[in-house]
């Protein structure tokens, strides 16, 4: 099951992942404007290859009012409308500015103002998006920032234009650089220099193997439980061999098992997740590594599955609770939401979970490339949460037998 | 018959946590090499709070338990490697076979799988058990459980062994076959410490038989002595019942 919950997590989460999806998201575009603008705009957003402009449904152009009912029915996910004159506006807008600034440049500006000219306030054209309720705030931001960025470029090209139609063309004017002068590259910094680039696979392999690993919480538990109820642990009980024993005996197989589990999903990672059209798993710094980060967490896990089992009676004590225990770590662990985008008091309550001591020890190994010392911090606090709540278990237990 | 003590109980007092009546009273008993003693009581007497004491399970609140003069506090490993125990649950892992939860089992004190496989087979044989050797614990009815769990219990041949209900709801054939292998355990020097509703099979097996009520013993002597020193007395049953009145004893 681990795997198969792997699997499904990283394809689901593949496309938000991947810089060019194979997915594309169908936009309605009403466009009221049929000018320059809008053709610009439709030009760009054909050329984004994850969305779709879509301007008319059976050869009948797009109205406000359909495209508006089409999204609130979910039909799709977001609208635009491109007001009437925009393209106009924008260009008078654009005109008027470089008069005024050759204007001011040719020093005839106090005479308009002497003169009386009035200035002609503009009308603030306003580009509607509608969103589908269900999209969620990043979507509707990355796209209003894209318009947004748009039409700022197409205003700089007519700006340039302007100029060019002003100042008549010459060659120097062509000359012009229109190209965006600040760049961007996107570097994702490593430990130990290498280029690393996250993918859907390099996050999930550890979120949800950790999740499954930590998952052993509720099979242990249930064991122990389930040897108090059928009267075996009363048995071994009376054996010459001491509680330690019995619990090292089944952390060691619980523990085999995770290893084992954790050693099928890095082949998942590295033979069968290119087959499924996924990003081969990088599995970035030392294997050893991986592994002490699987074993500790392992240990973890399996410390917290001996207290459950050894505090609760009954089946019915310890099957929900595990669960829910198990989902709460992840959750305030960072395997859904990671740390950072969380509040600040959730960040703060994250390092408690050693789920999170886990991941971000996967993290260092898988996109950082950490070294050993880089992940001693959160081994320790593995293993020490390992030994601590073996300790509680076995006094919980001593103190039982007293009472 | 060995007069010296195996079992020696010193004065010990049970009481749970939150309860508000002793389960163990200032119980003080002496049980001698070779006796096969019967623990008899109603329910909620303190029968199965006395057996968990001597085996170790749980610790008295006051008092002391010393088994062939080792006490759990110094020695309970020598005392765990001595003693068998066969509890009133079938104590069983129900997906295994009965082969496997013996080798299991046995191997907790230590016993090789060459060693316990002769020991498996012969106990198997004796109780009838043979043929489902393999057979998964699941498929066995309760008395052929009880007859495993009896066999759990003896794999390192303990020389002191408790028994808490070994018959409770079997047929009587297979009661048949529990007593008489105890009798056979007894015979070759194994101290018996038994806990049972089962009067008739008491007054049959013990050498030794203690009533004990609200957390005290109350009579202490061989059946047939109890018996004749008890009015009108014709079994242990009527024993029984003359010192425990006939008041039903439901507790929750």
């Amino acid at each position: 099951m681990p795997i198969v919950l792997v699997v499904t997590v990283t394809l689901i989460q593949d496309a938000t992942f991947k810089s060019v999806s194979s997915s594309s998201i169908n936009i309605l575009l009403v466009d009221q404007d049929k000018g320059k603008l809008s053709d610009e705009i439709k030009k760009s957003f054909s050329e984004i290859e994850f969305l779709q402009p879509i301007s008319e449904l059976d050869n009948v152009p797009l109205t406000e009012d359909k495209a508006r009912l089409l999204v609130a029915s979910g039909d799709y996910q977001l609208a635009v409308v491109i007001p009437e004159g925009l393209s106009d506006e924008l260009q008078n807008q654009i005109d008027k500015n470089i008069t005024k600034i050759l204007e001011e440049f040719e020093g005839t500006v106090d005479s308009l103002k002497i003169s009386g000219v009035e200035e002609k306030s503009p009308s603030n054209k306003v580009v509607k998006l509608y969103f589908d309720p269900i999209t969620q705030e990043t979507f509707r931001s990355s796209v209003i920032f894209a318009v947004d960025k748009l039409v700022a470029s197409i205003e700089t090209k007519s700006i340039y234009e302007a100029f060019e139609k002003e100042l008549g063309e010459s060659e120097s004017l062509k000359s012009f650089n229109r190209d965006n002068f600040v760049k961007y590259d996107q570097i994702n910094p490593s430990l130990s220099g290498e280029l690393v680039l996250p993918n859907s696979v390099q996050h999930n392999i550890p979120a949800w193997t950790l999740f499954a690993i930590f998952f052993m919480i509720l099979p242990l538990s249930l064991n122990l439980v389930h040897e108090k109820g059928q009267g075996t642990f009363v048995r071994l009980q009376t054996t010459p061999i001491n509680y330690a024993t019995i619990i090292a005996g089944k952390a060691f197989l619980f523990l085999l098992v995770s290893l084992l589990q954790f050693t099928l999903i890095l082949l998942l990672g590295l033979y069968v997740f290119p087959k499924l059209g996924l990003p081969v798993l990088d599995l970035g710094g030392h294997l050893g590594l991986l592994y002490l980060v699987a074993l500790s967490s392992g240990l973890a896990a399996i410390g917290l599955g001996v207290l459950l089992g050894t505090v609760f009676s009954s089946h019915e004590q310890a099957a929900p609770f595990g669960a829910v225990l198990v989902v709460l770590l992840a959750a305030i662990g960072g395997v859904w939401v990671p740390v950072f985008a969380m509040p600040d008091t959730m960040q703060i309550i994250a390092k408690i979970s050693p789920m999170n001591w886990g991941l971000e020890a996967f993290y260092d190994c898988f996109l950082r490339k950490g070294s050993l010392i880089d992940i001693l911090p959160e081994i320790g606090l593995l293993i020490g949460f390992f030994i601590s709540t073996i300790v509680i278990a076995i006094l919980y237990y001593e103190k039982k037998k007293a009472v | 018959m060995d007069k010296t003590p195996l079992i020696d109980i010193k004065n010990i007092s049970k009481q749970y946590k939150g309860a508000t009546f002793l389960s163990l009273d200032k119980v003080n008993l002496q049980i001698r090499t070779g006796e096969v003693y019967g623990l008899l009581g109603p329910n909620g007497a303190g029968k199965t709070t006395l057996i968990s004491i001597l085996c170790g399970l749980i610790k008295p609140t006051s008092g002391e338990v010393l088994i062939s003069g080792n006490s759990f506090k110094t020695h309970a490993k020598e005392i765990q490697k001595s003693i068998g125990v066969v509890p009133q649950e079938y104590a069983l892992y129900p997906k295994l076979t009965a082969k496997e939860n013996l080798f299991y089992f046995g191997s907790m004190f230590g016993l090789t799988k060459s060693e316990l496989k002769p020991i498996i087979i012969s106990h198997l044989d004796q109780l009838g058990l043979l043929p489902f050797a393999d057979k998964k614990i699941k498929t066995f009815s309760g008395g052929m459980k009880r007859r495993v769990n009896l066999i759990a219990g003896i794999l390192h041949n303990p020389k002191l062994l408790f028994l808490d209900e070994p018959t409770v709801g079997v047929d009587v054939q297979s009661k048949q076959a529990i007593t008489a292998k105890l009798r056979e355990l007894n015979k070759s020097g194994t101290t018996i410490i038994y806990t049972s509703h089962h009067l008739r099979e008491a007054q049959d097996l013990c050498s030794l038989v203690g009533i004990i009520d609200s957390g005290k013993i109350i009579a202490e002597d061989t059946p047939s002595k109890l018996i004749a020193d008890t009015k009108e007395a014709r079994n242990l049953e009527d024993v029984f019942i003359e010192l425990t009145g006939r008041e039903l004893r439901d507790y929750a």
